[in-house]
């Protein structure tokens, strides 16, 4: 057992190797994606046209809360503990996780979690229906007993998942880093990883918390919600957005972390300003605890409130903005090539900074009130999490593929998938900032007129980007099954880290003696 | 290949930024298919100013960034023979384009400040409308008034279902659109009464959450007279898509008028309510208050939604001569911490008569029996 992995079935449920649990959640997150993607046709499908035509407006509204559930919590979270499983031991110089144990639990919480979730399809009050925000009273009052209380379960056990995931990452970094790698010298990956870490291991148990109270509410006669049982379905919102906001930042910035180790390799010149990418993380993470009320402008909070909330949000801004001048300043007298992983790397970049462009727009209160809740707020959160959180996960899998595997992609293939990805995923989501600003609400199952040309393109676009991923896995099964292999330790001209003075394929166990770094 | 793959890029960024900025610009009088109405009130003014304000301050701003992007990925390609630098920080640069865009960000805060003062100011309005939001209808009240009604879609099912031509007022059509003199500074109080709700107009930029058990303020001063649409704009269940709003702003003699005929039916109604009625009578007009206000959960033959909304057609409640009077109240009253709602303060007692009887005769149901609107009446008197 000590020189290799068991055989069979066993191997991936016993195990406690970080790369074949890195492995486990790349795979499920990926099932997890094309489940989620398949929701998604579903609901393109249906606004290709105004009218009612292929589904019910009840199934209607599961599409769209399963579809942000699963993409949320199954596909792009756990993509990032997947790679974070991987690549931080490899980067830090560490044999594996510091709780190799935990880990493989903390890995099969989650394949029983969306299980449960998926089933809620099958029962007679059908998925739950109120949003992948599930705002009380839709959620607690007027929805299934049943599958209300199947969804709850289900968010406990993906939390504390999540938990204990959070906690091995922070455990790993501190304390098994290879002699001589100072917090400073740390890629910058897992800077990000770690105070991610923190940020998972702070919120997720207020969201423990507000399903709890749903739980109490629907089955243990509290009114914490319901307003005729003197409660206040608004502390739904609060406690949910408490959650929330740090939790779009739990999704954004390990993808920053993966860019900052991207543009630096194919620019051939180190991250320009290090430190002050540090900094703005940290910055970004602590601003995400004073902000949540900007997701509910409407709601009647008082002025001072409003104010308060407004200046903190636009303040994110700030660091955001300088790690975007700052990737571009490592381009900036770089010596650039434009691999896939580039690719992804740059529309991440562009795409990104449009979305965060619509965020400064959103965080002005009066403004938002006509934006909130529209289309516009639609385009806005798919430009972060679609071109944010999943082009860094593609970029990170073509830049991390061949040494996982000892194989090479095939890069005329993966060009295509980057440019049927990139022109898809624009056709779709662009044209929802105008249907949404000419005042398309979102999460309707149907619409006026005015707004039928432009759905009509979304729909279009959002089929070519959803074939596209196939195409993806095409790629990555073609890469394991037989690759050019690669034999050199150094996939990348001007790759940098500890990852990449190890063997392709990565050895099952690495770094048994530790290395030093200057 | 890599070249090619470039020149795309910025094809598509290009002719992206060009699409953008000039949809944006198109229509500047009023309402455009790809931007924010101007709308016709103070404030929607102001909003749109600040929109457009911040989207041409963001545009600048990409503008430069992909600019200074652009010109690194043309400039220092490896092909074209670039040698990389070894620089990797710069503290002045690092403070400029920290302090830079601080500083952007408090011009654009002050305009944003007094945007927002000027929304929350509802004090010394002259007209209280109360809007209350309930799965899947607005209801109006006049306050002080003594008149209020229920708005509900207009739009026809086969139109939904694609059985016929879709009209150019699909989804955004009602029965009875909320009226509103010009030149006035009216007041919504919004609320509701299940589920949260949002009312919003964007020609008038209000758009107000709707919560039950609380109840918020938001105003408007519309400035021009015409017909407003707007939308319910917070998940609310299956029809989320189905409740919209229509605001008919008219000259403030004509809204008088209006008001007085609206006064003056409401005490016809209620005179009516001490009239006998022959079940024929109420049959026809049962129908109708059914088709509006039940047939979006129960259906129009009275078949509900299995699993979700209980059928009528058969049902002991409405066939059992000793159910007449839970039958009445489950209507009068509705059902707490269901779908079922309380109709008895939102429509008429003729009404709720002629819809009990309805559901008592129709779809086979045929029981013979008459509820008259003073049994209603009294069933709510006797609570
Ligand atoms: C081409 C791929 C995708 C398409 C076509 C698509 C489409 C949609 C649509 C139509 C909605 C409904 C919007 C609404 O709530 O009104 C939606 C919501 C959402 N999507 Fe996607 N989406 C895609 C990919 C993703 C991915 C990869 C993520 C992962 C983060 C994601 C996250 C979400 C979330 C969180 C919501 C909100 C759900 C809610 O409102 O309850 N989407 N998406
Ligand atoms: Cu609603």
């Amino acid at each position: 057992m000590a020189h290799g992995p068991a055989k069979g079935i066993r191997r991936w449920l016993y195990t406690t190797n970080h790369k074949d649990i890195g492995s486990l959640y790349l795979w499920f997150s990926f099932a997890m994606f094309i489940l989620g993607g398949a929701f998604a046709m579903i609901i393109r499908a249906e606004l290709f046209q105004p009218g009612m035509q292929l589904v019910e407006p009840e199934f209607f509204n599961q599409m769209t809360t399963m579809h942000g559930l699963v993409m949320v919590f199954g596909a792009i979270m756990p993509a990032f503990v997947g790679l974070a499983n991987w690549m931080i031991p490899m980067m830090i110089g560490a044999p594996d996780m510091a709780l190799p144990r935990m880990n493989n639990l903390s890995f099969w919480l989650l394949p029983p979690a969306f299980l449960m979730l998926a089933a809620t399809l099958f029962t007679e009050g059908g998925a739950p229906q109120a949003g992948w925000t599930f705002y009380a009273p839709l959620s607690t009052t007027y929805a299934n007993p049943l599958t209300a209380t199947i969804f709850i379960f289900a968010v406990h056990t993906m939390g504390a998942s999540s938990i204990m995931g959070s906690i091995n990452i922070i455990a790993t970094i501190l304390n098994m880093r290879a002699p001589g790698m100072s917090y400073m010298k740390m890629p910058l990956f897992v800077w990000t990883w770690l105070i991610t870490a923190f940020l998972l291991v702070a919120v997720m148990p207020v969201l423990a918390g507000a399903v709890t109270m749903m739980l109490m509410d629907i089955h243990g006669g509290t009114s914490f919600f319901d307003a005729a049982g003197g409660g206040d379905p608004v502390l739904f919102q609060h406690v949910f957005w408490f959650f929330g906001h740090p939790e779009v930042y739990i999704i954004i910035l390990p993808a920053f972390g993966v860019i900052s180790q991207i543009i630096p390799t194919f620019s051939r010149k180190p991250l320009f300003g290090y430190s002050s990418m540090v900094y703005a993380t940290a910055s970004i993470a602590l601003l995400s605890f004073i902000v949540w009320a900007h997701h509910m402008f409407t709601v009647g909070m008082p002025l001072a409130g409003e104010l308060f909330f407004m200046y903190a949000t636009m303040l994110i801004a700030v660091p955001t903005g300088v790690k975007v001048f700052n990737w571009i300043a490592t381009m900036f007298k770089g010596s650039i090539t434009f691999e896939t992983p580039m690719l992804f790397s740059l529309a991440f970049l562009v795409l990104f900074t449009i979305g965060g462009f619509t965020g400064v727009m959103l965080s002005i209160a009066p403004a938002d009130f006509q934006y909130h809740d529209s289309y516009f707020v639609v385009a806005h959160f798919h430009y972060v999490m679609v071109a944010g959180a999943v082009f860094s996960m593609s970029a990170a899998v073509y830049y991390w593929l061949p040494k996982w595997t000892g194989r090479m992609y095939s890069e005329p293939l993966a060009q295509v998938h980057f440019w049927t990805s990139f022109i898809g995923f624009n056709l779709t989501f662009f044209p929802q900032h105008f249907v949404g600003l000419a005042g398309m609400p979102r999460r309707y199952s149907d619409y006026a007129l005015q707004f039928a040309d432009y759905n009509m393109i979304s729909s279009c676009g959002a089929f070519l980007y959803g074939i596209s991923q196939i195409l993806f896995l095409v790629i990555i099964i073609l890469t394991i099954k037989g690759g050019k292999k690669t034999t050199a330790d150094k996939t990348w001209e001007g790759a940098e880290g500890l990852e990449w003075t190890v063997p392709s394929p990565a050895p099952y166990h690495t770094f048994s003696t530790p290395p030093t770094v200057k | 290949m890599f070249a090619r793959a470039k020149q795309l890029t910025m094809l598509l960024l290009g002719s992206a930024c060009l699409w953008g900025g000039s949809a944006l610009a198109a229509d500047s009088a009023g309402r455009s298919d790809e931007n924010m109405p101007i709308g016709v009130t103070p404030v929607s003014q102001t909003v749109y100013d600040i929109h457009m304000l911040m989207f041409w301050i963001c545009v600048a701003i990409g503008v430069l960034t992909f600019g200074a992007l652009i010109f690194s990925l043309i400039k220092y390609r490896k092909s074209k023979g670039a040698v990389a630098a070894n620089f990797h920080e710069s503290t002045k640069v690092e403070i400029a384009w920290t302090v830079i865009p601080f500083i952007i960000l408090i011009g654009m805060a002050w305009p944003a400040t007094t945007a927002l003062i000027e929304v929350y100011d509802s004090d010394e309005a002259e007209l209280d409308i109360k809007v209350t939001g309930s799965q899947w209808k607005w209801r109006y009240d006049y306050i002080g008034e003594d008149v209020g009604f229920l708005s509900i879609l207009s739009t026809p099912r086969d139109q939904i279902e694609n059985k016929t031509a879709k009209g150019e007022f699909y989804l955004q059509e009602v029965d009875e659109p909320l009226v509103l003199p010009v030149g006035k500074k009216v007041r919504f109080l919004v609320t509701a009464s299940d589920v949260i709700h949002s009312w919003w107009v964007p020609d008038l930029a209000v758009k107000r959450d709707a919560i039950p058990g609380f109840t918020h303020e938001s105003w408007a001063y519309i400035e021009k007279a015409g017909t407003y649409r707007g939308y319910c704009a917070e998940l609310c269940g299956k029809d989320h898509a189905f409740m919209p709003i229509v605001v008919k702003a008219v000259p403030e003699a004509e809204y008088n008028d209006w008001l007085a005929q609206k006064k003056q039916e409401a005490a016809e109604l209620r005179a009516l309510t001490s009239k006998v009625f022959t079940l024929d009578e109420l049959m026809a007009r049962g129908k109708d208050v059914y088709s509006k206000n039940c047939a979006a959960c129960h259906l129009e033959n009275g078949e509900g939604v299995q699993g979700a909304f209980p059928a009528l057609k058969g049902s002991p409640m409405a066939i059992e001569a000793d159910q007449l009077t839970a039958h009445i109240d489950i209507v009068v009253n509705g059902k707490s911490g269901t779908a079922m709602q309380a109709f008895g303060g939102n429509i008429s007692d003729v009404d709720l008569a002629a819809v009990i009887t309805y559901e008592r005769n129709a779809w086979g149901n045929n029981t013979g029996e008459i509820v008259q609107p003073v049994d209603v009446y009294n069933h709510r008197k006797g609570e």
